[in-house]
C-alpha cells in the first residue's frame, strides 16, 4: 500500500529528460536558465539546432503548439535544408529568455495570423541550409578536399567517388567552429521532407497523459487561487468578508484585486470551494445596464452615420440612385468566446532576483512585458517557461491572465498556480468582436449588377487594446478591404462601436465575421441577377486565376448542381481568401422535419501554395471548418444586465462527434513561390456555405447568427 | 482516510469525501493527464474509468470511488501500448490534445463493450467534446482497432 501525504508528492520543477525517449524532449522547464542545458553535450551550429554525438538533432521552435503543428512542421523546414534523417529529430521550445538576450535570435515568438510558416520559413530553411553547409566544410577539412567533393544526404555527410562518409554527430563540433558564406536554400522541386505526410512529433506525448500543460505544472511549495471577477466587465471590486472564509480547510488568503479577488488555498478545489462561499461586493458599472438588444440597436443606429471609407470606386452612391432595381440587407454577429478546452491558467514564482512563468502563450514576448512590469523585474529575469496550449483560437495571447496570477503571486510570497474555472473564462471578456453590416446592391434593367455599398459596424479590438487611435482597426474590415470580386462600383464605409465588453482574436478573427456577410450577400445578389450562385461568383474572379482555379475545382468535386439531393437537402457555397489562402467550401445541409439542421458533409478545396506538413494541413482545415460551423450553429453570448449568460459548455454548446459532417478536402498549388497560412482560413467559409444551403431549402435567409435562432421549415 | 484503487495502486489519502475525484487525481496524486475542462460533466476531459466504465470525474465525489477499480490514462498502458493510444498515434489524432486522455478512455470502455461499433454506437458512445475538431479521426482510429482485434 502507498501512502499519500494530503499534498501528494511532487514532481520536480526542472527535470524533462524523460521525453527524450519519444524522440521528443517536453517543452516545459526546457528553458529555466539561459544558455545551459543540463545532460546535453551537442554541438550547437546555430540557435536553431543543436547535433548531438549520437547524431540526433535538437530543435527549436519560436511558436506555440496549441494544436495546429508547429512542432512538427517547423522543424521539418529546417530538417529538409540539413538533409537530416528525419527520425533523429527532437524539438524544444525556443528560449524566450535568450530571444530577449539575443536581440531577437529567433525573430519573432509570437504565434499569430497563421502565419508560423509564412513569416517564418525563410530564416528556418537559411538556419538548415547554413548548419549543412558547415557539416560539408568540416567533413572535407576533415578529408582534406573540398566541400564541392562532399555532399549530404539523410544525416550523413559522403565524399564523392568514395564510400567514405561521417555521420553528422561526428562532424558536429567542429562544424560549429567553422564558417560559412552565401547560403543558399533549395526550390520546392529538391523538397524531400517539405510535402511528406509526417506524424506530428508531440502526438505520441498526449496520448499517454505525459505532455505538460500549464496546468499540469508542479513546482516545490506550490499553493492554489481559485478567481472571481466582477460579474460586469468594467465593474470593480467594493469589499469582502474574507472572514466567513478564513475557517475553511486549506484557505490561505484572499488577493483583492481592482475587478476581482483571487482566493488562495492548499488546494484548487479548497481555493474554488471558498471562493464559491466568499461574501464579494462590486459596483457594477455603468454596463449593468445593457443587454444584447440594447446593444444591438446601439450598433445598428450607428448605419445613420457616414462611417470612414475604406473602400472605393466609381460613383457607387449616384449608380445605386439610378438603378433599375435594389436590395439591401442587414448582417449582424454575436459576440462570441473561443472556449479553449483548457481553462486560462498561470503559474507564477516571484523571487528576490528572478520570477518564473508558467504559462502556455502564444506570445511568450507579451508575457515577459507585462510580468517585468509589474514586478519591477529586468525583461531578462523574467523566465517564460512555456508549456502545450490546450486550445487557444486567440484567447491566449492575451495577457489578462497572466497579469492577474502575477499579481496574486506577488501577494503569495510562494509560487501560486491561478486557475479560472470555465465560468469565469466565459465571463471574462476578450470575446470576438460584435459586428452589424448593411449590404446594399443595385442592378440595372438587365439585372446585371452596378453598384455594391457596405456599412460595417464593428466593435474594435485595437480600441480595447491601445485606446483611441485614428482611422480604421484593420482587423475590423479584414476580409472586406480585400475582398477578391471585379465589381463595377463599390463603396464601403465602417464605423467603430465599442461597449462595456472586452474584444480579442478568435480563429480568424474579422475574416469570420465579414466573409459570412460577404458570401451571404454575394448569394442574395446572385439571386437577384438570376444567376447560379457558382456561375454569378465565376463572372466577378474572372481577374483572379487563383480563386478561379479553386471555384471550379470546388463546382466539379461537390459535383455542384449535379447531385440529386433528396427534399429539405441542398448545398451551399461560399469561398474566401485570408492569411494568403484562398478556401472555397460546399455545404451539403439537410433540415429535417423538426426544423433542426444537419450539415452533412462539406467539400473543401483549398489553395495555400506549398505544403508543408500535408497531414497537419488536412487537420487544420478540419478543424477550422468545425470551429465555424460550431459558431454558425450554436455560438452566441447573451448579455443581461451587462452580464454574459453562457458560462459554460452546456450552454455555449461546441458540436460534438455526432454533429460533425464529412469532410472532403482537396489541394491546389498553383504557384510553389507561394506559402500561404493555415491554421484560420478555412474558419470563415462554412457559417455563409450553411446559411446559402439552408437559403435553397427554406426560401429564408440566414442573416444573423447562430442558425439555431431561427425557426426553419422545409419550403 | 479514504482508501482508492487506482492504476492497480491501493492508495490511501486524507481529503473531503466531496472532493471531486478529478481534484484528488490531479492536486493530490499528481495524476495529471486526466484533465479539467468545465467541471459540470459536459466536456469529459475528466473521463476515468472506474470498473471499465467511462466516469466523468469532475462530478464524482472521491468518497463515493472508494469500491471501484479506477483507470486514468497513465494507467491504461506503461507505455503507450494500448490499441487504441496506437491507433490514436497512428491516425495522428491529437491536436492541442487537452481532450484526448478522455476520448481515449472512452473509446476504451466503447470498444470493450462492443468488439465491432457502428459508426451511431459511435457516436452514441463518444461525446466528449474536442474544440480543435478531431472527431473524424477518432472515428477511423476506433473503427482501426475493431477491425484489428477482428482479424486476429
Amino acid at each position: 500500500m502507498t501512502k499519500i501525504s494530503r499534498r501528494g508528492f511532487i514532481k520536480a520543477s526542472v527535470s524533462a529528460a524523460g521525453g527524450l525517449t519519444l524522440g521528443f524532449s517536453l517543452p516545459v522547464f526546457s528553458n529555466a536558465r539561459p544558455f545551459e542545458r543540463t545532460g546535453l553535450i551537442g554541438s550547437e551550429l546555430n540557435a536553431w539546432l543543436t547535433i548531438e554525438p549520437d547524431d540526433s538533432i535538437l530543435i527549436r521552435v519560436a511558436q506555440a503548439e496549441m494544436g495546429q503543428g508547429v512542432m512538427t512542421s517547423l522543424p521539418m523546414l529546417i530538417a529538409e535544408e540539413l538533409e537530416a534523417d528525419w527520425r533523429t529529430i527532437k524539438v524544444e521550445y525556443a528560449d524566450v529568455n535568450r530571444q530577449i538576450l539575443g536581440n531577437g535570435i529567433f525573430g519573432r515568438m509570437n504565434t499569430r495570423e497563421s502565419d508560423a510558416v509564412v513569416k517564418g520559413r525563410k530564416q528556418l530553411q537559411l538556419a538548415g541550409a547554413q548548419a549543412r553547409e558547415r557539416l560539408l566544410k568540416a567533413a572535407a577539412e576533415k578529408w582534406m578536399v573540398s566541400p564541392a567533393d562532399c555532399y549530404a544526404d539523410y544525416g550523413r555527410i559522403y565524399r564523392k567517388a568514395s564510400s567514405d562518409s561521417f555521420g553528422y554527430g561526428e562532424l558536429a563540433s567542429l562544424a560549429a567552429e567553422v564558417t560559412v558564406a552565401n547560403v543558399r536554400i533549395k526550390t520546392p522541386e529538391a523538397f524531400n521532407i517539405l510535402g511528406l505526410p509526417t506524424p506530428r512529433l508531440d502526438v505520441p506525448a498526449k496520448v499517454d497523459g505525459s505532455a505538460i500543460y500549464s496546468m499540469d505544472v508542479r513546482v516545490p511549495d506550490m499553493v492554489y487561487a481559485a478567481v472571481i471577477h466582477c460579474p460586469v466587465l468594467g465593474g470593480r471590486l467594493q469589499s469582502l468578508r474574507f472572514n466567513a472564509i478564513r475557517h475553511l480547510p486549506g484557505v490561505l488568503k484572499a488577493v483583492r484585486m481592482e475587478s476581482s479577488v483571487a482566493v488562495v488555498a492548499e488546494t484548487f478545489w479548497q481555493a474554488k470551494k471558498a471562493a464559491d462561499q466568499l461574501p464579494v461586493f462590486w459596483n457594477l458599472g455603468p454596463g449593468a445596464k445593457t443587454f444584447s438588444d440594447t446593444i444591438k440597436r446601439d450598433f445598428f443606429e450607428k448605419f445613420s452615420e457616414d462611417g470612414d471609407v475604406i473602400l472605393e470606386k466609381g460613383d457607387a452612391v449616384t449608380l445605386m440612385y439610378h438603378a433599375g432595381k435594389t436590395i439591401e440587407s442587414d448582417y449582424y454577429v454575436p459576440y462570441l468566446a473561443q472556449a479553449p478546452l483548457e481553462p486560462m491558467n498561470c503559474t507564477v514564482q516571484v523571487q528576490q532576483d528572478r520570477v518564473d512563468v508558467w504559462v502556455g502563450h502564444q506570445n511568450p514576448e507579451a508575457v515577459v512585458d507585462v510580468v517585468a512590469k509589474l514586478t519591477g523585474k529586468a525583461p531578462y529575469d523574467v523566465y517564460v517557461h512555456n508549456c502545450y496550449l490546450g486550445g487557444s483560437f486567440g484567447r491566449r495571447s492575451h495577457t489578462d491572465f497572466v497579469e492577474e496570477a502575477t499579481r496574486i503571486a506577488l501577494e503569495t510570497g510562494t509560487p501560486v498556480q491561478m486557475i479560472w474555472t470555465r465560468e469565469e473564462e466565459m465571463r471574462s471578456g476578450a470575446y470576438r468582436p460584435m459586428s452589424a453590416m448593411r449590404f446594399k446592391a443595385g442592378f440595372d434593367i438587365e439585372k446585371e449588377l452596378v453598384a455594391l455599398t457596405n456599412h460595417s459596424v464593428t466593435h474594435s479590438i485595437s480600441y480595447d487594446r491601445d485606446g483611441e487611435f485614428s482611422g480604421v482597426d484593420e482587423s475590423s474590415v479584414e476580409g472586406l478591404r480585400d475582398h477578391a470580386y471585379e465589381l463595377p462600383a463599390y463603396k464601403f464605409t465602417h464605423t467603430r462601436k465599442n461597449t462595456h465588453l472586452s474584444s480579442w482574436w478568435w480563429r480568424s478573427g474579422g475574416h469570420s465575421i465579414n466573409a459570412f456577410g460577404m458570401e451571404c450577400f454575394i448569394d442574395e445578389m446572385a439571386v437577384a441577377a438570376r444567376k447560379d450562385p457558382f456561375e454569378f461568383r465565376r463572372s466577378l474572379l474572372q481577374s483572379k486565376p487563383d480563386h478561379l482555379e479553386v471555384l471550379e475545382k470546388l463546382e466539379q468535386q461537390s459535383r455542384w448542381k449535379k447531385a440529386q439531393l433528396p427534399k429539405g437537402t441542398a448545398q451551399g457555397m461560399a469561398i474566401h481568401e485570408s492569411y494568403g489562402t484562398i478556401c472555397g467550401q460546399v455545404a451539403e445541409v439537410t433540415v429535417n422535419s423538426d426544423g433542426s439542421v444537419r450539415v452533412n458533409k462539406v467539400t473543401a478545396v483549398v489553395d495555400c501554395g506549398n505544403l508543408v506538413n500535408p497531414m497537419t494541413a488536412e487537420e487544420q482545415i478540419e478543424g477550422g471548418i468545425l470551429f465555424g460551423l460550431t459558431a454558425a450553429l450554436n455560438g452566441k453570448l447573451t448579455i443581461e444586465n451587462g452580464r454574459v449568460l453562457e458560462d459554460n459548455l452546456d450552454t455555449y454548446e461546441i458540436i460534438r462527434m455526432a454533429e460533425a459532417p464529412e469532410i472532403d478536402i482537396h489541394w491546389i498549388t498553383l504557384s510553389t513561390e507561394h506559402w500561404g497560412g493555415l491554421g484560420e482560413p478555412s474558419t470563415p467559409v462554412i457559417a455563409p456555405a450553411v446559411c446559402n444551403a439552408l437559403y435553397k431549402i427554406t426560401g429564408r435567409r440566414i442573416r444573423s447568427l447562430p442558425i439555431r435562432d431561427y425557426y426553419l421549415q422545409i419550403k | 482516510m479514504i482508501l482508492l484503487n487506482i492504476n492497480e495502486k491501493d492508495i490511501e489519502i486524507d481529503v473531503a469525501p466531496d472532493t471531486p475525484l478529478l481534484w484528488v487525481l490531479r492536486d493530490n496524486l499528481d495524476l495529471t493527464g486526466t484533465k479539467y475542462g468545465c467541471g459540470i460533466g459536459q466536456c469529459g476531459a475528466c473521463t476515468v474509468l472506474m470498473n471499465g466504465h467511462p466516469v466523468k470525474s469532475c462530478g464524482t465525489p472521491v468518497g463515493k470511488a472508494t469500491d471501484y477499480n479506477i483507470v486514468t490514462i497513465e494507467g491504461l498502458s506503461a507505455d503507450a501500448s494500448h490499441p487504441v493510444q496506437k491507433a490514436w498515434i497512428e491516425e495522428d489524432v491529437p491536436q492541442c490534445g487537452y481532450c484526448q486522455s478522455g476520448q481515449i478512455l472512452s473509446a476504451v470502455a466503447l470498444l470493450n463493450e462492443k468488439s465491432n461499433p457502428s459508426d451511431e454506437e459511435i457516436s452514441a458512445a463518444m461525446t466528449n467534446i474536442c474544440r480543435c475538431g478531431t472527431y473524424s479521426r477518432m472515428r477511423t482510429a476506433i473503427k482501426k482497432v475493431a477491425l484489428a482485434r477482428s482479424q486476429t
